[in-house]
């Protein structure tokens, strides 16, 4: 299966299921959205995540009921720097979803999606004790994997691969 | 879900409970695992896993190396199923490269993978056994563990981090005599099977102390992220194998076993029930093993033939530039998800088109299943707890990567 080139136009994208729900909803809130390798991403605009994910955990049409992962990618130098991806998977359709956050690097903080999930719980303190990202509205923000007392966080692109030392 | 906004702290809330520090040092729970328990009496009150102790940043490191090079990390994150890391690594950059794989390839990354799960099984009936007392379970279980082993060793030269995938394909053509042996193996395993089961299905201890144990509604276990038989012991009728196929698992015939209790025991039968389907399918791919290469016609990605290398200079230009400069990869982004014997394995990995992956994420099926420990736990009794931790079938590796 040769690569075919990535659709990025929103009007050719409208039929999916999430970004139509989306669209009807709040046009304002979908950024851009990119059908790249059979997989679809839509970006999110900071504001609206949470509403966002509630809007498709609930849609009747297909339900995204299962949150399979959040995490963050570091494009550092790029501003805004930080995107926040969280993968949904609709178990009745068997259909998957990306969505993604772009956060400024001065001091990124996006919604927290607990209380849609319980599941972001882990997810989101692991973003947070490895890229800095604070997760407003999270029950328990602490790090997760890391020692309580470390400095700095080791998954962002200035942080050496060896550590400080 | 009271435990989300419940710290953990060694100071006791109120009078009556105490706070008990199980792990990270404890024979029953399976690694390194830390769980804070605030106990009233023997019963569980709060329960706060503490994780981390295993942590190695394996995401930072596969950042520093050739796409190819991470290959082998990946068999330590989860160490009881190396090549279902392996195949979720490789499928993903075959994804992001646009690689068609052969069908041998194929089919006989499906052949290892049920023997991978039915190895992880295998340990996680064998201790979970010893954990709730039955001691001979876990040297039967071993017995068979062993026999699976040494195909790994005769079809890699490894016995435990096989590395055995590539992207592309496989790394070597399976021995002579492999698919003898693993008949031999696969016509004698359903019997043992059976004298698992004779141990402990029908055994009173065993229903008593697993038979609505840590139980856990479907609502609950969707919602905290559970995959693999941890939800499918909810009745939860979801398995990627069938439901997202990925290495040709629609040409295979399985059963996806639920049981609706959503205890120990029915995590318990899932599993078991598991082993059986697994094994029918190392038949099927067995008896329809295709012929033809084994790796993909891509000769810059795919490391050359030693033979042609010797005869042949373009062999073996293309072998110095992919061990000296690895292999670009297009911009973009994948995420792939398999079935791993503890649920769905996935990894997203981000290319920025360069020889080196940009970023490497595992998402970890341990790590979703650990929460909903707590839910399982509260109310219940302290022994319970080691049952539950048993009926997850925790991997440390997994979690903290």
């Amino acid at each position: 299966m040769p690569l075919q080139p990535a659709i990025t136009d929103l009007e050719q994208l409208k039929s999916h299921p999430a970004i139509a729900k989306l669209l009807a909803w709040n046009p304002a809130a979908v950024e851009e959205a990119r059908f790249d390798r059979d997989e679809i991403s839509i970006y999110i605009s900071r504001d609206f995540i949470r509403q966002a994910c509630v809007l498709l955990r609930d849609n009747p049409e297909c339900p995204f009921n299962f949150l399979a992962d959040v995490t963050c990618v570091d494009w550092l130098p790029q501003e805004p720097r930080f995107e926040v991806v969280y993968h949904l998977l609709s178990i009745s359709k068997k259909e998957r979803v990306r969505l993604k956050v772009r956060l400024d690097g001065r001091s990124p903080a996006v919604d927290s999606v607990t209380s849609i999930w319980p599941a972001a719980n882990y997810f989101e303190r692991e973003v947070y004790d490895l890229f800095g990202v604070r997760f407003t509205g999270h029950p328990y923000l602490r790090r997760l994997l890391m020692p309580e007392d470390w400095e700095g966080y080791p998954l962002r692109k200035d942080y050496p691969v060896e550590g400080y030392r | 879900m009271a435990h989300l906004t419940s710290i953990p702290t060694l100071e006791p809330v109120e009078d009556r409970t105490m706070i008990l520090n199980m792990g990270p040092q404890h024979p029953s729970t399976h690694g390194v695992l830390r769980l804070i328990l605030e106990i009233d009496g023997e019963t569980v009150v709060r329960m706060m896993p503490d994780i981390g102790y295993l942590h190695t940043g394996i995401e930072k490191t596969c950042e520093a190396k050739f796409y190819q090079q991470v290959v082998p990390l990946t068999d330590r994150i989860d160490y009881l199923c190396p090549l279902t890391n392996n195949l979720c690594y490789c499928l993903a950059v075959e994804k992001l490269l646009g690689l068609e794989i052969p069908p041998k390839a194929q089919w006989m990354r499906v052949l290892l993978n049920e023997l991978t799960r039915i190895n992880s099984h295998l340990v996680w009936l064998g201790t979970h056994a010893l954990d709730i007392g039955a001691m001979s379970v876990f040297l039967y279980c071993f017995r068979e563990r062993e026999d699976i082993l040494r195909l790994f060793e005769m079809v890699s030269g490894q016995r435990m981090m096989t590395s055995y995938f590539r992207i592309g394909g496989l790394a070597l053509e399976p021995p002579i005599g492999f698919f003898e042996r693993v008949r031999h193996f696969a016509n004698r395993f359903p019997s043992k099977v059976d004298e698992y089961e004779n141990l402990l299905t029908g055994n009173p201890i065993w229903t008593m102390r697993t038979k609505g144990v840590a139980k856990i509604t479907a609502e609950d276990a969707l919602a905290l992220g559970a995959s693999g038989p941890t939800l499918r012991g909810s009745g939860v009728d979801f398995d990627l194998r069938r439901d997202m196929p990925y290495s040709s698992y629609e040409k295979f015939k399985f059963k996806v076993p639920i049981s609706t209790d959503g205890d120990v025991f029915a995590r318990y039968m899932c599993r078991v029930q598991e082993l059986r389907e697994s094994i029918a399918m190392v038949q099927q791919a067995l008896d329809g093993m295709p012929e033809g290469p084994i790796k993909a016609d891509a000769p810059k990605v795919v490391l050359p033939d030693r033979e042609k290398m010797k005869t042949q200079m373009e062999a073996l230009i293309y072998h110095f530039k992919i061990i000296t400069e690895g292999f670009a990869v297009p911009a973009g982004e994948v995420y792939q998800a398999v079935e791993s014997p503890r649920g769905e394995m996935g990894y997203y990995v981000v290319s920025d088109g360069t020889a080196k992956p940009y970023r490497v994420h595992m998402r970890a099926a341990c790590l979703a299943n650990l929460q909903t420990l707590p839910t399982m736990c509260e109310g219940r009794l302290i022994a319970d707890v080691v049952a539950a931790i048993g009926s997850i079938d925790i991997v440390l590796g997994e979690i903290d990567r």
